[in-house]
């Protein structure tokens, strides 16, 4: 396979992109704004030769037939809220922009099912299926992300824990090949059978494979009532640890998140919104939810219970929506918080739910080890815990080293529990090696000769996961 | 050792109160329900209080008898006792006659030294009942307190209270026993402990009905009756809203903000 080099577009390219899209809608040279160079995580940056902002997929199509022809790369942005790098054009050329494919084409009550296009923002969706009593479970905290942006990195979020990651929901795609090819891979119906699941391969490809147009997304009836638990604990160990003991509950949460408390400090600093109660060390925040309120007082109960018999200081109630919003307001708000403290770096390792503590914990040990602040909070529920690395004061050359180091023994780590390099930010640019190291040569090889299959000029997000 | 009376209300569960539209009464049937949001921060005020000067705190709420529902989370909240005022001929009741009837029951208590309430409710936002009740048992009040300063134990016990009052905040000293109601400033409300609902369910409310507080009045103060408010109708409020939207380079934009604020005398 090719690399394909950065390669300058000339004027007459150009020219033929924008009679492909109107000359509006491509933007080159200084006309770039900055964030399209980069992500939210990654501090390096790499500007594309043009943005592209197809409105529909015939566009798209003759984008990528042109780009196929001249062999220049392709990287989909959505809303470049990503974390590792993704849609960042590493080698130049184009950053296909899917800001106005941002259309919900339609919503289904009978296959409760929506349709829409991949710019339509999370946090819009959402609002509007909730409207018609329907619900779209997955809930990354990033809510300015684009539909596209979650299925290209297939993510998860908060209420992982009951209800699964975007990938459980996503039926069907329209996809643009590499070489402008139109495919529909999977739809409406609620099982398949039919051969290889290529709609889940496309899940989670970030942009490498193809681009994608259209998604069929399944939804499910909104719960009448959720609250929440927030659960003070007298340290991290045994906050963590009540997470399987919760999960075996016979009560299923929503979600299930652990934090410090000095996560809290930094969020009142930074917020200067005071958080409903502090002073232990660690915490665990659970949401529930149902459809009566006796089923979710006795649900709220049971957990109680549980987190009382797991060392719990006691269990705070979160009935009203004030409550409930002051929590989660605070929770969507920790990576902000702890950004405005320091640049940072950040793991997204998944292991199993059995393991989730003794990784945090481990992780939590290297602060004094390494003299790196060392901030964790995140999924507890699916054992995905976030940990974060505050550069603070360091110079470029003692951060890099640092980061290098400790990053290095937290992947080996989370490997050596059984778990996954990313849980649900996506391998992208940043977590390459680390992918590399855990998965082993065959396993790379099947992906390459995927990827081979898809895109054989390597045009497709180049630089990316593999 | 203080003793503090914090005055509860149960109001509508949802911030946008619906009106029905052929009665022109709020809508309340199958509302869920909860305290009254400055009601939660005058019982979290009362909680920083006795922590620091040692003490007990009732609460006090009159209503059907659901709202043992709002004295059982006071309860978990850090409340004492609780007393509920319930009885049909106390429905339909004004400020005044709310207040009145508050003030039977508070007089009913042997000793208290400060009662708190909430600035006003979310249902009625009339913020007079505090004020009125303190009238009635003919002690000072303090209201739109914004912040708790200090109790004084000289010859005899006085509070510091810093008021808000819109464009100045007022540092008040006043003897106590006194009424104070509560603005959002006064306290960060915590959440209901489930340890502390659970050691509720065994603990008793004070139920006390018209009989209780009748003593020498008679029914005229009570309920509709003693309330000389008459509701003409209920509207919601029109809200207003401008908008205006100015398009251009963003140092013009900016140019063209700094004047307008000027003009509106904000800067």
């Amino acid at each position: 396979m090719t690399t394909p080099q950065a390669s300058q577009l000339d004027a007459a390219q150009i020219q033929a992109l924008m009679a492909i899209v109107g000359p509006d809608a491509v933007k080159t040279g200084d006309e770039i704004a900055p964030e399209y160079a980069r992500d939210e995580l990654v501090s390096t940056s790499s500007y594309p030769d043009a943005v592209v902002e197809p409105a529909n997929t015939a566009q798209v199509r003759a984008i990528m037939r042109f780009a196929h022809t001249h062999r220049i790369p392709v990287t989909v942005r959505g809303a470049g809220t990503g974390l590792c790098g993704g849609s960042v054009p590493v080698h130049g050329g184009i950053v296909l922009s899917t800001t106005r494919l941002n259309r919900i084409l339609e919503i289904d009550r009978e296959c409760m099912t929506a349709t829409v296009e991949p710019g339509v923002l999370l946090l819009d969706f959402q609002k509007e299926v909730e409207k018609l009593g329907l619900f779209y479970p997955p809930d990354p905290g990033e809510k300015s992300a684009t539909l596209g942006g979650n299925v290209s990195t297939n993510a998860g979020g908060m209420r992982a824990v009951k209800y699964g990651v975007t990938r459980d929901y996503v039926r069907g795609l329209e996809v643009v090949l590499a070489d402008g090819e139109i495919v529909q891979l999977g739809g409406k119906p609620a099982k398949n059978s039919s051969g290889y699941n290529l709609v889940q391969l496309l899940v989670g490809s970030e942009g490498t494979l193809g681009v994608i147009t259209k998604i069929i997304l399944r939804l499910v009836p909104l719960p009448a009532l959720r609250m929440s638990l927030l659960a003070p604990f007298p340290a991290l160990a045994t906050a963590i640890a009540a997470v399987p003991a919760i999960l075996n509950s016979g009560v299923t949460p929503t979600a299930l998140e652990f934090f410090q408390d000095k996560v809290l400090h930094a969020f009142e600093e930074s917020m200067g919104k005071p958080f409903p109660h502090t002073g232990a060390p660690a915490y665990l925040l659970i949401m529930l939810d149902g459809n009566s309120q006796t089923e979710l007082d006795a649900a709220y109960a049971a957990v109680a219970e549980v987190c009382l018999r797991q060392q719990a200081l006691d269990v705070l109630i979160a009935d009203t929506s004030e409550r409930h919003s002051a929590l989660w307001e605070a929770r969507g708000s920790f990576l902000q918080a702890v950004k405005a403290m320091s640049e940072i770096d950040e793991v997204d390792v998944v292991t199993p739910i059995s393991r989730i503590a003794e990784f945090i914990m481990f992780c939590d040990s290297l602060a004094e080890e390494y003299g790196v602040r060392i901030y964790s909070f995140g999924h507890a529920g699916d054992g995905n815990g976030h940990v974060y690395l505050l550069r603070d004061a360091m110079d470029d050359a003692t951060w890099r080293q640092r980061q290098d180091e400790v990053m290095r023994i937290i992947y080996q780590k989370g490997a050596e529990l059984g778990g996954a390099v990313s849980g649900e930010h996506g391998i992208g640019r940043a977590k390459r090696v680390y992918l590399h190291e855990q998965v082993g040569e065959t396993y790379m090889r099947l992906l390459r000769q995927i990827k081979q299959v898809f895109d054989p000029l390597g045009i497709l997000n180049p630089g990316k996961i593999i | 050792m203080l003793n503090v009376i914090v005055c509860l209300k149960q109001v509508p569960g949802t911030n946008e109160v619906e009106i029905d539209p052929q009665l022109g009464t709020l809508k309340r049937e199958n509302a869920a329900t909860k305290i009254n949001l400055y009601d939660l921060y005058a019982l979290e005020a009362a909680v920083n209080i006795t922590d620091q000067y040692g003490g007990r705190i009732t609460v006090i709420s009159m209503g059907p008898p659901q709202a043992k529902k709002a004295i059982l989370e006071a309860y978990a909240l850090g409340a004492h006792h609780g007393i509920l005022l319930s009885d049909r001929r106390f429905a339909g009741a004004d400020t005044l006659a709310t207040a009145f009837t508050l003030a039977q029951a508070i007089r009913r208590r042997e000793s208290y030294d400060l009662i708190l309430t909430g600035m006003q409710t979310s249902d009625g936002d009339t913020a007079q009942v505090g004020p009125a009740l303190a009238e009635f048992l003919g002690i000072p009040h303090v209201a739109y307190v914004h912040k708790v300063l200090g109790i004084q134990h000289g010859t005899e016990k006085t509070i510091t209270v810093q008021a808000d009052m819109g464009d100045a905040l007022d540092t008040l000293q006043t003897q106590m026993p006194c009424l104070l109601t509560c603005t959002k400033e006064v306290s960060r409300p915590g959440l209901p402990s489930y340890l502390r609902l659970k050691a509720a369910r065994e603990r008793d409310i004070t139920v006390w009905t018209y009989d209780d507080l009748k003593q020498e009045t008679g029914p005229a103060y009570f309920g509709l009756d003693g309330s000389p408010t008459r509701v003409q109708k209920v509207f919601p409020p029109s809200k207003e809203q401008a908008h205006e939207r100015w398009e251009g380079p963003p140092a013009a934009l900016a140019r063209r903000l700094y004047a307008r604020l000027q003009e509106m005398k904000r800067i």
